[in-house]
C-alpha cells in the first residue's frame, strides 16, 4: 500500500474530488479536445492568451480518472501566468519526469507538478497524467482537431 | 494487506479442481509480492499446459506449411491442422467439418460474413439487426456494410437489467431485415441472450442470423443445429487456447454460393493473368499460410474442455457468479451493472466517486488482475450511463477464494480514496 500511496498522493486525491478552475469560462481565446480511448477519459482545455503570448487565465471541463483529473487541475494552477515557450519547456520536464528514460530527477525544478513523479513506475498512467497537457499544447497550437492518446 | 496463501480448506468442493488450475502455469506466480488473481478471463483466458506443449510441438517437430509438398513435415502439418476442422466441428455439433473455416479470430469472422454475403444480400433501404449489448466486433462491421450499401442499422434494446428486449422482435424484424445478427453472451455484463427466439423470427422472416459466440464459447455448450443459426463465430483465445486464431462456422449451403473474401494462395484451384478458379469451401475463405500452430492449439484447448466437460464447468462457475454478487453486494459504495436474468460469470460494477482506471491500478498491486474499461461496447456503457466499469470475469481455474480477494482488493482501493 506504501508504494501505491506514492502514486495517489494525497494532493493528487484532493484536486481529483475538487478539481480547481473546473468549469466553462466565457472569456478564452483558445480551446481543444482531447480524448484517451484507451479509458474514456476526456477533458476540454480553455485558455486566455494575451497577445504577447502570455496564459492568463486557463480552466478546463471533462470527466476521467483521479490521475487525469488532478493533472489537468493542477497544471492549471502552476501555468498560469507563463509565457507560452515556459509552458513548453515545463511539459517538456514533466514528460521527462513521468515517461523519460535513465535516471531522471524527481520532477526537479517542477514544483507542485513534481507530485506527479510516481506515474513513471506506472507506464499504463502515463497517458492520463499526460492527456491534459497534450490537449493544452493542441489549444495552443491552434489546431482545431482533437487530440487522441492513441 | 498481506492474503493468507491461498486453500481450498474453506470450500472442499472445490479441491477436485485444484489439478485442474495446476495445468496453467502462467497462473502460478506472484504479482507485487501477492499471488496472481486472474479476474480477466473475458479478454482472455490463461492456457493449460496441453495446448501449450501442442504449440510448441508443431514447431519443434512438425513445422512446415498445410496443403503444400508431398514431404513428410507438410503431410503431418496437413493432418494436424485438418483434425482440429473436424474436432470443431464435433464441439459446436456441426454437420460437417467443411462448414468450419478457420480465421485470425471473432472479429475476423464477422468482417468475413459482413463483406461477402451481408455484401450481396444487403442493399439500399435495407435493414440489418444487432442489439444494444454487442461489441465493437458485432457493430463497426455491420455498419460499415450499411453505411456503403445504403442500409439501416437497427438496434434491439436492453433493459436496465441488461436483458434484451424481445417484445417486440416480430416488428424489428422486417421483411427489409437481410441480416440479423446478435451476440450470444455479453462480454460487458455477462448476459446469456436469449438466442434461440431471436433466430427462429428471423428465419421465419427471411434473414441470415450470424451469432457472435466469442464469450459464450468456454462457458457453455454451442449445438449449431439446434440454435439453427446460419453463421456462428468464435475466438480459440477466449476458450483457453491460443491468439490469433478463431472460427466462423456456416452453413455449407451459403458457403457454397458466397464468393471468395481474401484472395491469395491456398484459397485457389488455377490461375492465370486472365482469371482464377477458386478452391472449395472452406479453403476458398482461407487465403494465405494460416495460423497453423494456432489451430493446432485450438484443438487442443477444445480437448481441455472436453476432457474438463461443461457438466463440471457451469455449474463450478454459477457457484463463483452467485459468491461474487453476494460478497459485492455487502459493499458499500459499490453498485453492480446489470443484473440479468441468465448470465455466465461476469459481473460489472463501479465504485462511488471512484475511476475504473484508478481502483484497476491499486488492485493489480494486491495481484488482482481486473478489466476496467468499456469492454469494447461503448454503446453499452452509454445505455447505463457510465464512462467505463470494472470487470471481473471468471473461468473454470479461479477459486472461491480468488473472490475474497477481490473484495480485499475493492476494500484497498475504497481505503486509498476514502
Amino acid at each position: 500500500m506504501n508504494d501505491i500511496r506514492e502514486l495517489y498522493q494525497e494532493m493528487i486525491l484532493d484536486h481529483s474530488r475538487s478539481p480547481r478552475n473546473f468549469g466553462p469560462k466565457e472569456k478564452h481565446n483558445l480551446s481543444a479536445k482531447g480524448h484517451n480511448p484507451l479509458c474514456g477519459d476526456d477533458v476540454e482545455m480553455h485558455i486566455l492568451r494575451t497577445t504577447d503570448g502570455v496564459l492568463e487565465d486557463i480552466c478546463f471541463e471533462g470527466s476521467g480518472c483521479a490521475i487525469s483529473t488532478a493533472s489537468a487541475s493542477i497544471l492549471t494552477g502552476v501555468l498560469k501566468g507563463r509565457s507560452e515557450e515556459a509552458v513548453r519547456e515545463i511539459f517538456a520536464s514533466f514528460r521527462q519526469m513521468v515517461a523519460g528514460q535513465g535516471d531522471v530527477p524527481a520532477g526537479e525544478g517542477l514544483g507542485k507538478l513534481a507530485v506527479f513523479s510516481g506515474v513513471r513506475q506506472y507506464p499504463a498512467r502515463v497517458k492520463c497524467a499526460t492527456l491534459a497537457w497534450h490537449t493544452l499544447i493542441q489549444a495552443l497550437s491552434g489546431v482545431e482537431e482533437e487530440v487522441s492518446t492513441e | 494487506m498481506n492474503r493468507t496463501p491461498q486453500t481450498n480448506e474453506s470450500c472442499p468442493s472445490f479441491s477436485h479442481l485444484d489439478p485442474i488450475r495446476r495445468r496453467f502455469p502462467c497462473l502460478q506466480q506472484e504479482i507485487h509480492g501477492n499471488p496472481l488473481v486472474y479476474l480477466d478471463s473475458a479478454a482472455t483466458t490463461q492456457k493449460p499446459t496441453q495446448v501449450l506443449q501442442a504449440v510448441e510441438s508443431f514447431y519443434q517437430e512438425d513445422c512446415s506449411n498445410v496443403h503444400r509438398g508431398v514431404h513428410t513435415l507438410s503431410e503431418r502439418a496437413t493432418i494436424r491442422y485438418e483434425a482440429v476442422r473436424a474436432k470443431v466441428a464435433q464441439f459446436i455439433h456441426a454437420p460437417d467439418p467443411h462448414g468450419v473455416i478457420f480465421t485470425s479470430g471473432t472479429t475476423e469472422a464477422i468482417n468475413l460474413v459482413a463483406r461477402t454475403i451481408g455484401r450481396d444480400r444487403v442493399s439500399s433501404g435495407d435493414q440489418v439487426l444487432i442489439s444494444t449489448m454487442e461489441h465493437h466486433a458485432n457493430i463497426v462491421p455491420w455498419q460499415m456494410l450499411c453505411e456503403e450499401q445504403g442500409a439501416k442499422l437497427v438496434i434491439i434494446p436492453c433493459t436496465d437489467d441488461g436483458d434484451l428486449i424481445l417484445d417486440d422482435l416480430q416488428s424489428l424484424i422486417t421483411d427489409r431485415t437481410k441480416v440479423v445478427s446478435i451476440g450470444h453472451v455479453s462480454n460487458a455484463v455477462g448476459t446469456m441472450h436469449d438466442i434461440q427466439n431471436v433466430i427462429a423470427v428471423a428465419r421465419e422472416k427471411g434473414a441470415i442470423t450470424m451469432i457472435d459466440s466469442a464469450q459464450a464459447i468456454s462457458h457453455l455448450p454451442i449445438d449449431v443445429e439446434q440454435l439453427g443459426c446460419d453463421f456462428l463465430a468464435f475466438s480459440a483465445h477466449k476458450m483457453y487456447g491460443p491468439t490469433g486464431t478463431g472460427v466462423l462456422w456456416g452453413r455449407k449451403e451459403l458457403l457454397d454460393q458466397m464468393s471468395p473474401w481474401q484472395g491469395g494462395g491456398d484459397m485457389i484451384r488455377t490461375v492465370t493473368f486472365e482469371n482464377s478458379t477458386f478452391a472449395d469451401v472452406p479453403w476458398k475463405f482461407e487465403a494465405g499460410t494460416p495460423h497453423i500452430a494456432g489451430v493446432i492449439g485450438l484443438g487442443a484447448a477444445v480437448d481441455f474442455i472436453q476432457e474438463v466437460g461443461f457438466e463440471t464447468i457451469q455449474p463450478h462457475e454459477q457457484q463463483l457468479l452467485e459468491k461474487t454478487v453476494t460478497r459485492l453486494d455487502q459493499l458499500d459504495g459499490l453498485t453492480i451493472i446489470g443484473r440479468p436474468e441468465n448470465r455466465i460469470s461476469v459481473v460489472s460494477f463501479v465504485l462511488d466517486r471512484i475511476h475504473p482506471h484508478d481502483a484497476g491500478t491499486i488492485m493489480d498491486q494486491q495481484g488482482v488482475a481486473i478489466r476496467a474499461g468499456h469492454h469494447c461496447a461503448m454503446p453499452l456503457m452509454s445505455r447505463f450511463g457510465v464512462a467505463a466499469t470494472i470487470r471481473a470475469s471468471f473461468a473454470i481455474y479461479n477459486t472461491l477464494d480468488d473472490i475474497d480477494a477481490l473484495v480485499a482488493a475493492i476494500e484497498s482501493v475504497q481505503e486509498v480514496f476514502n
